[in-house]
C-alpha cells in the first residue's frame, strides 16, 4: 500500500526546518518504505495555478490561507494503516505539527 | 413465531457475528461478507421448513454463506486467489471439531478490534460493530440513535470504503498494540452498553437490545481474550447495573433511584456472575477503570438494604477511579458518595470544586446531586431551587416527572 504522508504545521513549525529527521530517514531507507519526499519552503512563496476557459489564472499563495500549511511530504510503501500510522509518529515533525497519512489511489 | 422461525432468529442473534467474521476474513470484503450471510439466513428459513433445523445451524449458515460466496465470486470471474482460499476451508458441516480452540485466533475478535480501530470516527465504529457483529440492520441502528436511516447507511458504507482504502488491517493488534486499541473496544461496548441503559422505559424497544449486544459482545470478547482484566471488568460492570433494569423503572415507566428500588427484584443470578468475574479479575493484579467501577457497582449490589451500603468503600473507589481517569463525572460521583460516608456538607464541598462546577455547568445530574445533598443537609428551601434546576436541564420526561417528584416531596 502506498500512502502519502503530508506534513503540516503553523507559522512556528518552519524553526524546525533546518533540524534534519534525527535518524528518522535512515531507518526508513533502511526499512526500504520511502519511495520519495521532502521538504518545502516557506507558503508565502507558493504560485497556485488554475486554467479557466483556457486562461491561465495564478495566484500568489497557498491553495488556502490556514492556519496549518503542508510544509513538507514523504512518498511510503508500507504493509496497512499501522504500518503507516507506527512511520508517521515516528517522524519528528508529529511531535510539533501534524501529519496527515492520505492512501494513494491504487494503480 | 414458528419453531423453524425460532430456530432462524436464534441462530441469527448467536451465528450473525461469526459468520460475517469469518467471510471477511476469507474474501476481504465487507459488502459480500453481509449480503452472503444474509443469504444464507434467507435460505434456512426455507430450507429448515422443508428438511428441519440441522443439528449445528450455526456450521450450516456458514457453509451455505460460504458457498454463496463462492458462486458471487466465480460468477464475477475475479478473485481467483479468494476462490482457492475458499476452496481450502474446512467444510465445517462435516467437520464437527470446536471451531473456538485456543490456537484459533476467533474472527470476531479480529472484526471487532477493525470496526473499533481508531483510524474511524467514533460514531462509525459503534454503528460498525453493531451491523457487523450484532447484525442489526442500518435502519435500527439509525432508529437507536436517533439519526435519519439515509445517513446511517452512509455512515457504514464510508467506513467500510475507508477500511478498504486505507487498508486498515483485518487483525487482533500484535501485542505492543494492544495496551493503546483495547480500550477502544471496550469503549464501544460500554457505550452501546450505555446508549440502551439509560433509555427510560417505553422507549423504542431497540434499546433494550442494545444492552442485551453490548452484554453478548462482552461476553465475546471476555472469552476469547481471558488475560485482559478489564474485559472481565467490563462484563462484570455491564451485568452489575444490567441486574437492576427491573427495578429501574416503576409501573408507570418512571425512574425509580437506587435507593428507593426494590431490591428484591433485581437479578441474583446477574449479580453473581458479576462479582464472580470481578473477583476473578481483580486478582490479576491489574486494575483499571472498569474493574474499579464494576467494584462500585457491586458494593451497591450487596447492600441488602440501601442503609447497609458500605459508602466509606465506594468513596475510595471512586477516589481510585478519578486518579484513573480524571473526569469531572467521576469527580461528581465521589462528592456524591463522600456525601453519603462523611455528611452532606463534606459532599457538597467537593461539588463546588471548580472542577466539578465549571465542567458540568450545562449537566442536570450536578444541580439533582447538589439537591440531594442540600436536603439531607435539611436547607429546604436551596434544595427546591436546586431540584428546579436540574428539571431545566434533564433530557428525558422520566427524569423530569421524577424532578417533579422530588420537589413536591420537599413540601
Amino acid at each position: 500500500m502506498q500512502y502519502m504522508l503530508l506534513i503540516a504545521g503553523d507559522e512556528t513549525a518552519a524553526e524546525h526546518a533546518e533540524d534534519g529527521c534525527e535518524g528518522w530517514s535512515e531507518e526508513m531507507l533502511e526499512r526500504g518504505v520511502i519511495r520519495g519526499g521532502g521538504g518545502l519552503r516557506p507558503p508565502n512563496e507558493a504560485t497556485t495555478v488554475r486554467v479557466r476557459d483556457a486562461q491561465v489564472l495564478l495566484t500568489d499563495g497557498p491553495f488556502a490561507d490556514t492556519k496549518e500549511q503542508i510544509g513538507g511530504f514523504c512518498l511510503i510503501d508500507c504493509k496497512d494503516l499501522d504500518e503507516a500510522i507506527e512511520i508517521a509518529a515516528k517522524h519528528p515533525a508529529a511531535g510539533y505539527g501534524t501529519i496527515e497519512i492520505r492512501p494513494m489511489l491504487g494503480p | 413465531m414458528t419453531p423453524v422461525e425460532d430456530a432462524v432468529a436464534r441462530a441469527f442473534r448467536e451465528e450473525w457475528g461469526q459468520i460475517v467474521a469469518t467471510l471477511i476474513r476469507v474474501t476481504g470484503d465487507w459488502d459480500l461478507a453481509e449480503e452472503c450471510a444474509q443469504d444464507a439466513f434467507t435460505a434456512a428459513l426455507d430450507r429448515w421448513r422443508r428438511d428441519g433445523v440441522p443439528r449445528r445451524p450455526g456450521a450450516w449458515l456458514t457453509t451455505t454463506a460460504r458457498n454463496r460466496a463462492t458462486d458471487r465470486l466465480r460468477r464475477a470471474a475475479l478473485g481467483a486467489a479468494k476462490l482457492r482460499e475458499l476452496a481450502a476451508m474446512p467444510d465445517t458441516t462435516a467437520d464437527p471439531a470446536e471451531p473456538d480452540a485456543d490456537d484459533v485466533p476467533d474472527d470476531r475478535l479480529r472484526l471487532m478490534f477493525t470496526c473499533c480501530h481508531p483510524a474511524l470516527d467514533l460514531d462509525a465504529q459503534v454503528a460498525l460493530t453493531l451491523r457487523t457483529l450484532a447484525g442489526l440492520s442500518a435502519a435500527e441502528i439509525a432508529r437507536a440513535f436517533l439519526v435519519a436511516e439515509p445517513a446511517m447507511a452512509k455512515r457504514l458504507t464510508r467506513a467500510k470504503q475507508k477500511i478498504r482504502h486505507a487498508a486498515i488491517p483485518y487483525r487482533v493488534p500484535p501485542a505492543h498494540l494492544l495496551p493503546e486499541r483495547l480500550p477502544g473496544v471496550l469503549a464501544v461496548l460500554y457505550l452501546l452498553f450505555n446508549e440502551g441503559y439509560s433509555a427510560s422505559a417505553g422507549a423504542d424497544p431497540i434499546r433494550r437490545d442494545l444492552t442485551t449486544e453490548a452484554i453478548r459482545l462482552a461476553r465475546v470478547l471476555d472469552r476469547l481474550m481471558p488475560d485482559e482484566p478489564e474485559a472481565a471488568g467490563l462484563l462484570a460492570l455491564m451485568l452489575l447495573h444490567d441486574s437492576r433494569r427491573d427495578a429501574r423503572t416503576d409501573a408507570a415507566g418512571d425512574l425509580v433511584t437506587l435507593e428507593h428500588q426494590d431490591r428484591g427484584r433485581w437479578d441474583r443470578a446477574a449479580i453473581a456472575e458479576g462479582t464472580r468475574l470481578l473477583r476473578g479479575a481483580l486478582r490479576r493484579g491489574r486494575p483499571g477503570p472498569y474493574q474499579v467501577q464494576a467494584a462500585i457497582a457491586a458494593c451497591h449490589a450487596e447492600a441488602t438494604r440501601p442503609q447497609d451500603t458500605d459508602w466509606p468503600q465506594i468513596a475510595a473507589l471512586y477516589g481510585r477511579l478519578a486518579a484513573l481517569v480524571p473526569s469531572a463525572v467521576v469527580a461528581l460521583n465521589r462528592a456524591v458518595a463522600v456525601g453519603m460516608a462523611d455528611g452532606p456538607e463534606a459532599g457538597l464541598a467537593l461539588l463546588d470544586e471548580p472542577a466539578v462546577s465549571g465542567a458540568l455547568r450545562a449537566y442536570h445530574l450536578l444541580p439533582a446531586a447538589r439537591a440531594d445533598l442540600l436536603r439531607r443537609a435539611g436547607r429546604t428551601d436551596e434544595a427546591a431551587d436546586a431540584y428546579r434546576a436540574a428539571r431545566e436541564l434533564a433530557p428525558t420526561d422520566a427524569e423530569r416527572r421524577h424532578l417533579t417528584r422530588m420537589i413536591a416531596e420537599l413540601g
